[in-house]
């Protein structure tokens, strides 16, 4: 569904992407993980076409989103950080993406907004949120519009306990659903449940693409946890 | 488009520097008007601070809007949005905001007080430059990603509109005093949006009499239809070219 190939990108002097290409197939819960600074956020944010590639192209449905942008409306994504206009208030926020976003196929998928308990703070302005309820608002969003794909980077970071069960039992509900699912997180022991195939990322480029079962028989590890230990350790 | 371009503005309009822009505006425009007892001298007074109040204004809050939306850009750029459309919606609510303030501030008082050619000609310029000084501001903002090195360029450039070509000119005029300058000087006046306002104003004013030789050029050339319609193409081009290329730049830009 998503292909990425041989692309590259450079922030100045910092060569963040290396030849990395990429195949995430529909169905798929697809975990991202690697180091700091390895280019997992640039990966995710070249697919949304935020940032430009220098070089290679992506492919969403078989179609270059160089000078697409329709392919979005088919993709939910929840950033690290979410970056809200300050002086708007959730509801102007929720309301204002509908407006945007909404045509007569969509069906709003208004479930984590409910589950958030958001309802109840519709009127409060983005910059007296807290971290977590900035992160809540986020994914809220990110399923509103229910999308082919999800791409949610880092989705847990600065959840409390219950917020994050709430949201990883949603993902996996969709995952049910067919949907393409990347992860990226660094907290591998929440993933165990939820991916199907893992991309470890290094220094910019792909280290491996692997089915998650074929990572625990190749490394003889049952966590996922244990499983990139051990490769880490034995490079 | 109509969608964001409606956010902008209704973001815009509750904006207290905005409101506190039009009333400055207005009250300097009515106070003037109300000092002289003869409105075209009025008008003339209004001219000069038209001509460095609106391309401040213009320049300093379009640029630091620009920089405070970033989040809004961002979380834009990630929806089904073409980046030309925000781009461009974000120009054209800043764009009618700043005009809007501009037609309430000075123009309403232009209307009841000196509903002449020249109060005409001097409420549309000011548009204009509402317009011009917005498109440059989108452009420096798209190009330094730096808030502070953004506002610093920004002031440099009114600096440069307001007095350092003014400068430059008459140090040119001096300098090359024995040569017939008066023609090149309507060449090197279309290198200034603001010159260029001053001049089409001044020339309807009949003060240009006093301009000497070079007034008598200019009268020539920009007193004529043609002249003024090549005025008006000028200025026109003083906005759509920054704004085309901040669109460029913005369409490849990073977020």
């Amino acid at each position: 569904m998503i292909k990425a190939n041989n692309i590259n990108k450079s922030f100045g002097k910092l060569h963040v992407l290396k030849n990395v290409s990429v195949n995430c197939a529909k169905g798929e819960c697809i975990a991202l993980i690697g180091p700091n600074g390895c280019g997992k956020t640039t990966l995710i944010k070249s697919i949304l076409g935020m940032v430009v590639c220098d070089t290679g192209f992506i492919t969403f449905n078989g179609k270059n989103i160089a000078h697409d942008w329709e392919y979005r409306s088919q993709i939910g994504y929840m950033p690290q950080m979410g970056k809200y206009p300050s002086n708007m208030s959730i509801g102007q926020i929720f309301s204002m993406m509908k407006d945007i976003r909404k045509n007569n196929k969509t069906i709003l998928d208004e479930e984590l907004i409910e589950s958030f308990s958001l309802k109840d703070i519709l009127g409060k302005r983005m910059n007296t949120l807290s971290g977590g309820t900035i992160q809540k608002v986020s994914a809220s969003l990110a399923f509103l519009f229910n999308p082919e794909v999800l791409i949610l980077d880092e989705p847990t970071a600065g959840l409390d306990p219950i917020a994050s069960e709430i949201l990883k039992e949603k993902i996996l509900k969709e995952k049910q659903k067919g949907k393409l699912i990347l992860i990226t997180s660094h907290i591998l022991s929440e993933l165990d449940d939820l991916v199907s195939e893992v991309i470890f990322m290094q220094d910019g480029q792909l280290y491996f693409h692997k089915k998650i079962e074929q990572l625990k028989l190749d490394t003889g590890e049952q966590k996922l946890s244990k499983a990139i230990a051990s490769i880490m350790h034995n490079k | 488009m109509k969608k964001i371009i409606k956010y902008v503005i209704i973001d815009l309009l509750r904006n207290r520097v905005m409101m506190a822009y039009t009333l400055m505006l207005f009250i300097i425009s009515l106070s003037i008007f109300n000092l002289e007892d003869n409105s075209a001298k009025g008008l003339l007074s209004l001219l000069n601070i038209i001509l460095i109040i609106v391309p401040l204004v213009s320049l300093l809050f379009s640029t630091i809007y620009v920089y405070n939306s970033s989040e809004f850009l961002e979380l834009l750029v990630s929806q089904p949005l073409q980046r030309k459309t925000i781009w461009l919606s974000i120009f054209f609510g800043l764009v009618t905001v700043m005009c809007l303030a501009f037609a309430i501030g000075i123009g309403l008082p232009i209307l009841l007080f000196e509903m002449s050619d020249v109060g005409l000609m001097m409420l549309f310029t000011g548009l204009l430059l509402s317009i011009i000084f917005v498109a440059l501001a989108m452009l420096v903002s798209v190009i330094a990603r730096d808030k502070a090195k953004g506002i610093g360029a920004v002031i440099l450039l009114w600096l440069y509109f307001s007095i350092i070509f003014d400068g430059l000119v008459l140090f040119i005029l001096f300098q090359f005093a024995d040569y017939p300058l008066e023609k090149a000087m309507v060449g090197i006046a279309v290198l200034n949006p603001i010159d260029l306002s001053r001049i089409l104003i001044l020339l309807k004013l009949e003060i240009s009499a006093l301009m000497g030789y070079t007034g008598a050029i200019f009268k020539n050339f920009f007193g004529t239809t043609f002249g003024m319609v090549i005025t008006f193409l000028t200025l026109i081009t003083w906005a759509v070219i920054p704004t085309w290329l901040s669109l460029k730049k913005f369409k490849s830009k990073d977020l």
